[in-house]
């Protein structure tokens, strides 16, 4: 066995914090508060929505819009049920590059109690760039029931599409070039919120997942 | 990791590591849908040129969960009753495409020589070699030591994430000689930081024994009064190793189980806590009586699906990811006392 057994893709996120900040603290909790009140709309009220974050960072993402979610429909007097908790879907058996990279390690998977049949299912990442993660989503979701319909909420979208998939709710579209790297770190796992871009060559390894 | 040869080459950290896979496997398997698309277009070859039911359907089982195709090969019926080689066998599965080879061997050493003779481009993995290795079967028990004694078992499969089996006390009981689950398991569950105690005749004590990382008894009450033993691990008679009924190792069937057979009465010594494992097949009545066995502490029989889970989780972690990559070695060494006595 080999050390990259234990490379979950979080590794590259210690390395200290070069690059541009796109986005600080207020601008994250700004689009986060914009994204929740666009959930709210679109689904007119968050009755049958269900919130699942992709790990690593797409899980602190869906409980942070998950309490602002629960905090508007307190302030709502019309909006009937309380939203469900966050849940968690692991993708990684389901990616199409599993042999291209050092073996991933698997993360949990974790529905709230009523289960997806029939909800509207938001889908929550931190970074949208080939596609590719969303789509093995779609087929991690299938395999735990049937959604009414799946929704993408992404806190940037930096383009890059490899698939016809589009997010339904954007925090910041960050026009990138390949090259380039980008980082989203959050309180809750990095001790601190920002978006930085880095030019390609200040990792050793390829980052983005 | 290229190939999983032996319990012995698993630091702790991998070790932690592949239990960590097999809960989240195992939480898969709790769905509707237990089928993953995760090794789709993989071919999974099963050798087995030593009987097996319960292995060979178990890694049947965990490939197919996983999507990979499944080939099972065993040495009746094929050309290998005709006496064509190891070597032939394997440059054959070669040719055919195998991704990864589980072998099960009577002679030690086999699948080591499959994985570095340089005929084989798949990852090998050890399901027995002869009195060797079997570091699947070692996985299984520490995953359900550790769900059961380091985590909340309430959690189902992923009870215990994360932790290792530091300070259990594991008290293996049995034909020690002949068995390779018990020198699989005296190997991880150290690692792991786990205390082991084997007690066995002294005819079922392979020599050497004094170099091994263990306390050796010959006496089970004491063992189970004195050691207090977290689990208990009972191993099977193996009769087929053993030259003629008894094979002059014990006196009779009788003699071995009142000093050596876990019963009702020594049940009743152990600690409320403890668990009774054993990894079968069952000779029920010799080392392990039925009001044992279907003790309501007796996890036989969750070892069995654990076993699934761990198997998917080796699948997983030795056929995905760039292995060309890293170069680094798998290191393969067995302790000489090992290999004396495999």
């Amino acid at each position: 066995m080999s050390h990259d057994l234990r490379h979950d893709g979080t590794s590259t996120y210690a390395v200290p914090t070069t690059g541009t900040v796109v986005l600080g603290p207020t601008e994250i909790q700004r689009a986060l508060t914009r994204i929740a009140h666009e959930i709210v709309e679109r689904n007119k009220g968050t009755g049958d929505v269900v919130l699942l974050g992709i790990p690593t960072r797409g899980v602190p993402l869906a409980h942070r819009l998950v309490e602002r979610l629960t905090a508007i429909a307190a302030t709502d007097p019309g909006s009937a049920d309380p939203i469900a908790p966050a849940g968690e879907l692991d993708v990684t058996m389901y990616r199409d590059d599993l042999r291209d990279h050092p073996t991933r390690t698997i993360g949990r998977t974790q529905l709230p109690p009523g289960g997806v049949d029939g909800k509207v299912v938001v889908l929550v990442d931190d970074v949208l760039y080939s596609g590719r993660t969303i789509r093995a989503a779609l087929d991690a979701i299938s395999d735990l029931g049937r959604p009414r319909a799946v929704q993408l909420a992404t806190l940037v979208d930096r383009g890059h599409r490899e698939l016809p998939i589009r997010p339904d709710f954007v925090g910041k579209n960050l026009p990138t070039s390949h090259t380039e790297r980008v980082r989203v770190r959050l309180a809750e796992l990095d001790g601190e919120d920002a978006v930085v871009i880095q030019p390609a060559a200040t990792t050793p390894t390829e980052g983005h997942r | 990791m290229k190939h999983l040869l032996s319990a012995a080459d698993l630091t702790r950290a991998e070790a932690v590591h592949v239990l960590d896979t097999a809960a989240e496997m195992a939480a898969t398997q709790s769905r509707e849908i237990k089928k993953l698309p995760t090794l789709r277009g993989r071919t999974v070859v099963n050798l087995f040129f030593e009987d097996s039911t319960r292995t060979r359907i178990s890694f049947e089982t965990a490939a197919k969960r996983l999507s990979a195709d499944v080939i099972n090969f065993s040495a009746k019926g094929s050309s290998v009753s005709k006496g064509e080689s190891l070597k032939d066998t394997a440059l054959t599965l070669q040719a055919m495409g195998a991704d990864a080879v589980v072998v099960r061997h009577q002679a030690s050493g086999a699948p080591h020589l499959l994985a570095h003779a340089g005929w084989l481009d798949a990852a090998v993995v050890n399901a027995g070699d002869g009195t060797h290795q079997h570091p699947t079967q070692a996985l299984l028990d520490a995953f359900t030591l550790r769900r059961h004694l380091a985590g909340d078992p309430a959690l189902g499969a992923t009870s215990g994430v994360g932790a290792d089996l530091d300070g259990l006390h594991v008290a293996i009981v049995g034909d020690v000689l002949h068995s390779r689950v018990a020198r699989s398991n005296l190997a991880l569950l150290t690692t792991l930081g786990a205390h082991v105690t084997l007690v066995a005749p002294p005819t079922l004590v392979p020599v050497g024994v004094d170099t091994w990382p263990c306390e050796v008894s010959y006496d089970l009450d004491a063992t189970l009064a004195d050691g207090k033993p977290d689990a208990v691990m009972m191993l099977r008679v193996q009769r087929e190793r053993m030259s003629s009924a008894g094979g002059g190792f014990f006196p009779s069937p009788l003699e071995y189980s009142r000093a050596y057979g876990l019963d009702a009465r020594r049940l009743a010594i152990l600690p409320e806590h403890t668990i009774v494992m054993h990894p079968g097949p069952m000779n029920r009545g010799l080392e392990i009586s039925a009001e044992a066995a279907d003790s309501p502490r007796a996890v036989i029989v969750e070892q069995v699906a654990n076993g699934v889970a761990v198997r998917m989780a080796v699948l997983y972690l030795l056929l995905t990811g760039q292995h060309d990559a890293t170069p680094v070695p798998v290191t393969t060494t067995t302790t000489r006392t090992e290999e004396a006595h495999a």
